[in-house]
C-alpha cells in the first residue's frame, strides 16, 4: 500500500487545470514537509528526545495521535501495535486512525470515538479494525487525552488496543445479515469514513474470516489489560515532559470551561489550613476547582491529579451507595450535609472521612460552589479541645466569607451570563 | 497568647438532673435558666497591654481561632439549625461604583421580618422593660458563647461551662436578621438587665472582642436608642465585611489636646471629607485607656439626650463616634421624601457606609450621590457638631491646645492597620496568618 503524503493545501492548480509553476509546487513541496516536520517533532518537543526510545519499550499496542496538525495525524506507532496490524511505521504515521476502520466497523462506535475525541475525555470501546492484510479483528479501543499544563489545551490522544480473543460465541447469529446491510450502506454514503482499501475485498466477508458472531465484548481482563497499558505510556511521557518543562497531565488542569478563581480568593482560600475542597456545579460532572494542600495531603494527590475531576476518584468498593445518594439529593436540593463514608486515598489505602458538603454563594446571591470539608475521624482531635464539627463549620464559614467577598470581586462572576 | 484546653465541669450550686428541664422550660437567658445552664466560654486574657500583632509562634494555636473557628463556625452551625430569620449570603450585594466605596445590599424581606422597634424615639435614655422584648427572652441556641474576661495572661475556651454567681455572664448570640455573614450581639451582664446604654466597662467588653478577633474586618458597633437601635437591652453589634467601610478611608485631622490625654495616650481627630461629622478615637496605652476616653463622651450624650453611633474598627484601635440628628428631622418633616422612601434607617453600618436596600429598584439604582445626600441629612450641622464636641471635651476634662497653622495637623486618611499585617490589605480583609 502506498503511503500518501497528505497535503494540507486544497488546491495549487490554476483554473485551467496546467501544471502548476514551479514554485508553487516548491511550495507545495514545503507545505508537505513543513507538516511532516511538525509531525516529526510532535512528540519531541514536548517529551524530549528520549521519549520515542522509552516509548519503543513499551509492549502494548497503541497509537499516539496529534490533534493540533490539521488531518489529527498519528505521530507514533509501538512496535506492538505495527505488529498486530502487519503496517510498517512509515505507513502509519501521519494517517489519520481512520485507517484502520474497515467497511464491518460499527458506525456507532466510530461516532462514539469521534464525540470522545471531539470533548476531550477517555473513552473505551469494543471495535472491529482491519489489519493491513484485510482481515478483520476485535480490539478494545481505550482512548485518553493528553493535556498541557499550562493551559489545559489537549495536545496529543493515547489510543491503546488490546486485542479481544475469540470466544465462545455470543447469540447474534441473526446479526450477520445486518452487518453486511451496513457495511454497504457505510461504504456507499460515508466518505468520511474514509476506505483507502478496495471496496470489493470486504464484501466477502466469508473468506476473510470475519465473523459476526465473534465476541465483541471486552472481558475485564481486556479492560484491565488497557488501563494498565495507558497508565503506563502516560507516566512515560509525563516523566518525559518534565525535561523540557513543558509538563502534560492527564487530566484537564485549567480548561476553557473551568474559569481560574481569582488570585484573591485563592489567597483567602490558602490560609484554610484544614482539608476542603470547591467544586462548581455549573460544570459538567461538578469538577474541583480548588484543594487545599491538607486535602492533598490527606488523599496522597498531586493538585493537577485533582483540579477538574468530580470528587468520586475518592470511592471505592466500600464506599456506602446510599450515603452517595444521600449526598447527591442534598445537591440538588441545594441543602447542606454531613455524612460519614468511606474514601480511598491515591495509594488505595482507606480512612472513614467525615465529610461535610454545603453550598456557598457569591456576592451576587447565587451558589457559586459546594465547600466540601473532610476529616479523617482516625485523626486525632484537636488540640484545642475544638471538636471537629465545630472545625468543619468554621472551614464552612471561612469559605463563605471569602467567596461572597466584595474585594476584587473574587470568584467567577455568575452575573454576567 | 491563646492557650485552648479542656477542663472538667464543675456542677453549680443549682444543677439538677441533666435530664429534667431547667428553669422556665423554655431554656432562655433569664434568671430562671441561665444560672443553671452550660455554655461554651471564651475567656479572653485581661492582659492590661494592647494586643499584639500576631506571631510566627509555631506551637500556640492559631490567633484566628476566636473569629474563624469559634464564631463563624458556630454562626454556620446555627444557619444549618435553620435559626436565621434569611440566608443573608442569597442576597446581592456590591460596591457602589465611585470614590467612596459605599456598600449597598439588597434585602428584600429584612424590614418585614425584624422585630419592630418597640419605644419611643425621642429619648436616648429610657428605663429597662422587662414587658417589651429583651434578650433574657431569647432561646440559648442563639447564643454562640459566653465572653467574659478570664483574669489571666492567656485566653482560654472551655467548650461547657457552668455559670457562677461571681462572674455575671455576657453572651454573644446571633442577630437572627443578619446584615451579614457572621452577624451577632454582644450583650454584657445579661442578667443584670441593662438597658441601651453605654458604660465604661461594657464598652471595655466591646473592645476586647475586636481585639480577640484581630480582623479589621470584623467590627462592632452600637447604635443608642433614637439612633435606631431597636431594642432596649444593652447590646453591641458585630459581623465580618471583606472590603473596608467608607468612613474607615476618610481622611482624619487631629485635635491637639493640651489637658486630659497626656496619660491616656489617646489621640482624638475629627472626620473629615465625609457626610456625617464624627470623633475619630485611637491609641491609647491600654485598651482600657482608650475605652474610658470613648465610653466618657458617650456617656455625657446620652445624658444630654443626644442620639449617636459608634464603630469600633481595626480590631479595637479605631473608635468612630458619630452623634446624629436623624429621627428627629424625621419627626420635624424635614427629611426629602425621596430618601425616606428607600426606608433606609441610618443606624452604625449605614453611617460607616454600608446600607442595606430593601427595593430593587433602589438597589439597581444606588449612587453614591445617594448615599451620601442620605447620611448628610443623618449628621449634625457643622455649628451644633461643634457645639456638642465642646460640650464633649468640657464634660470629659479636655482642653483643646491652641494652634496656629490648621494644616500641620492634618491627616491624609488611609485604611491602614497598625499591624505588621498591612501587607494583606490590598487583597481585602483576609484571614491573618
Amino acid at each position: 500500500m502506498v503511503a500518501l503524503r497528505l497535503c494540507p493545501i486544497a488546491t495549487i492548480h490554476d483554473h485551467t487545470g496546467t501544471s502548476p509553476p514551479p514554485a508553487a509546487v516548491a511550495m507545495a513541496e514545503g507545505m508537505g514537509t513543513c507538516r511532516d516536520r511538525l509531525i516529526d517533532q510532535s512528540l519531541t518537543a514536548r517529551y524530549s528526545g528520549w521519549i520515542l526510545e522509552a516509548l519503543d519499550e513499551l509492549p502494548d499496542n497503541f497509537l499516539i495521535s496529534d490533534p493540533v496538525i490539521s488531518g489529527h495525524p498519528i505521530v507514533f506507532a509501538s512496535r506492538g501495535f505495527l505488529a498486530m496490524s502487519g503496517y510498517a511505521r512509515e505507513e502509519v504515521v501521519g494517517r489519520n486512525g481512520r485507517i484502520f476502520q474497515g467497511p464491518a466497523t460499527d458506525r456507532r462506535s466510530v461516532m462514539e470515538i469521534r464525540e470522545a475525541i471531539r470533548e476531550e475525555r477517555t473513552l473505551q470501546i469494543s471495535l472491529l479494525n482491519y489489519r493491513k492484510d484485510g482481515t478483520p479483528h476485535w480490539i478494545l479501543f481505550h482512548l485518553c487525552p493528553v493535556f498541557a499544563m499550562e493551559d489545559g489545551r489537549v495536545i496529543h490522544f493515547v489510543a491503546v488496543q488490546v486485542p479481544i480473543p475469540r470466544q465462545s460465541r455470543c447469540s447474534r447469529s441473526g446479526e450477520r445479515e445486518m452487518v453486511f446491510g451496513t457495511c454497504r450502506n457505510e461504504v456507499r454514503l460515508d466518505e468520511d469514513c474514509g476506505c483507502n482499501l478496495a471496496v470489493d475485498s470486504f464484501l466477502d466477508m466469508d473468506n476473510k474470516g470475519l465473523d459476526a458472531e465473534e465476541s465483541c465484548k471486552a472481558s475485564d481482563r481486556e479492560k484491565e489489560k488497557a488501563l494498565n497499558a495507558a497508565t503506563s505510556i502516560l507516566s512515560t511521557m509525563t516523566h518525559y515532559s518534565k525535561l523540557t518543562g513543558r509538563v502534560v497531565c492527564t487530566k484537564r488542569c485549567s480548561s476553557a470551561g473551568i474559569v481560574p478563581l481569582s488570585s484573591s480568593l485563592n489567597i483567602s482560600l490558602g490560609r484554610i489550613k484544614q482539608s476542603f475542597v470547591l467544586t462548581d456545579p455549573h460544570l459538567p460532572d461538578m469538577p474541583i476547582v480548588y484543594a487545599s494542600d491538607e486535602f492533598l495531603s490527606l488523599t496522597g494527590y498531586s493538585r493537577h491529579e485533582v483540579l477538574g475531576c468530580n470528587c468520586r476518584f475518592l470511592h471505592g468498593p466500600g464506599t456506602d451507595a446510599g450515603v452517595l445518594q444521600q449526598i447527591k439529593d442534598c445537591i440538588r436540593a441545594e441543602q447542606a450535609c454531613s455524612v460519614r463514608l468511606l474514601n480511598y486515598r491515591k495509594d488505595g489505602s482507606s480512612f472513614g472521612n467525615l465529610l461535610h458538603i454545603s453550598p456557598v454563594r457569591d456576592a451576587s446571591g447565587k451558589i457559586a460552589f459546594y465547600v466540601e470539608v473532610q476529616i479523617d475521624e482516625n485523626s486525632k482531635s484537636d488540640e484545642h479541645g475544638l471538636s471537629p464539627k465545630m472545625r468543619q463549620l468554621g472551614v464552612v464559614g471561612q469559605v463563605k466569607v471569602a467567596v461572597r467577598s466584595l474585594s476584587s470581586r473574587a470568584g467567577p462572576s455568575r452575573t454576567s451570563s | 497568647m491563646l492557650t485552648i484546653k479542656r477542663v472538667p465541669t464543675v456542677l453549680s450550686n443549682y444543677q439538677e438532673d441533666a435530664s429534667e428541664s431547667r428553669g422556665c422550660g423554655r431554656n432562655c437567658l433569664g434568671k430562671c435558666c441561665l444560672p443553671v445552664s452550660k455554655l461554651p466560654l471564651y475567656a479572653f486574657k485581661s492582659d492590661s497591654k494592647r494586643p499584639i500583632s500576631p506571631s510566627g509562634a509555631t506551637d500556640d494555636p492559631p490567633a484566628d481561632f476566636f473569629l474563624n473557628s469559634l464564631l463563624l463556625g458556630q454562626w454556620e452551625d446555627r444557619l444549618n439549625r435553620g435559626l436565621f430569620r434569611y440566608d443573608v449570603t442569597a442576597c446581592e450585594t456590591k460596591v457602589i461604583p465611585g470614590e467612596q466605596g459605599f456598600i449597598a445590599q439588597l434585602n428584600e424581606g429584612r424590614h418585614l421580618k425584624k422585630r419592630p422597634t418597640e419605644f419611643r424615639v425621642d429619648r436616648v435614655l429610657q428605663p429597662f422593660d422587662p414587658a417589651k422584648f429583651n434578650f433574657t427572652k431569647v432561646g440559648q441556641e442563639e447564643v454562640l458563647f459566653r465572653f467574659e474576661d478570664g483574669g489571666g495572661h492567656t485566653s482560654l475556651f472551655f467548650d461547657s461551662a457552668s455559670v457562677d454567681e461571681a462572674n455575671p455572664p455576657s453572651v454573644v448570640a446571633i442577630n437572627v436578621s443578619p446584615i451579614e455573614y457572621g452577624h451577632v450581639l454582644l450583650i454584657p451582664r445579661v442578667l443584670d438587665c441593662l438597658p441601651q446604654r453605654i458604660d465604661a466597662e461594657s464598652f471595655l467588653l466591646a473592645l476586647h472582642m475586636a481585639a480577640e478577633a484581630g480582623n479589621p474586618c470584623f467590627r462592632l458597633g452600637y447604635n443608642s436608642l433614637g439612633a435606631f437601635a431597636t431594642i432596649n437591652h444593652l447590646h453591641f453589634q458585630a459581623y465580618y465585611l471583606s472590603v473596608p467601610f467608607p468612613v474607615e478611608k476618610a481622611p482624619t485631622r487631629e485635635i491637639p489636646i493640651a489637658k486630659g490625654l497626656a496619660d491616656s495616650g489617646v489621640k482624638i481627630s475629627l472626620l473629615m471629607n465625609y457626610p456625617v461629622r464624627g470623633l475619630v478615637y485611637e491609641g491609647g496605652n491600654t485598651l482600657k485607656d482608650l475605652a474610658d476616653v470613648v465610653a466618657n463622651s458617650c456617656i455625657w450624650l446620652q445624658e444630654n439626650n443626644i442620639p449617636f453611633n459608634v464603630l469600633i474598627s481595626d480590631s479595637g484601635r479605631r473608635i468612630f463616634l458619630f452623634p446624629q440628628c436623624y429621627a428627629e428631622k424625621q419627626a420635624l418633616g424635614e427629611v426629602p421624601q425621596e430618601l425616606l422612601d428607600t426606608q433606609v434607617n441610618p443606624a452604625v453600618w449605614e453611617i460607616s457606609g454600608h446600607m442595606v436596600l430593601k427595593r430593587r429598584k433602589d438597589y439597581e439604582e444606588a449612587t453614591e450621590d445617594y448615599a451620601w445626600r442620605l447620611l448628610a441629612e443623618v449628621s449634625l450641622s457643622e455649628e451644633r457638631f461643634q457645639e456638642v464636641k465642646a460640650y464633649i471635651f468640657e464634660a470629659t476634662g479636655l482642653v483643646e491646645a491652641e494652634v496656629e497653622d490648621t494644616d500641620a495637623n492634618e491627616n491624609k486618611g488611609t485604611y491602614q492597620p497598625t499591624t505588621a499585617s498591612t501587607t494583606h490589605f490590598p487583597e481585602g480583609c483576609l484571614v491573618l496568618q
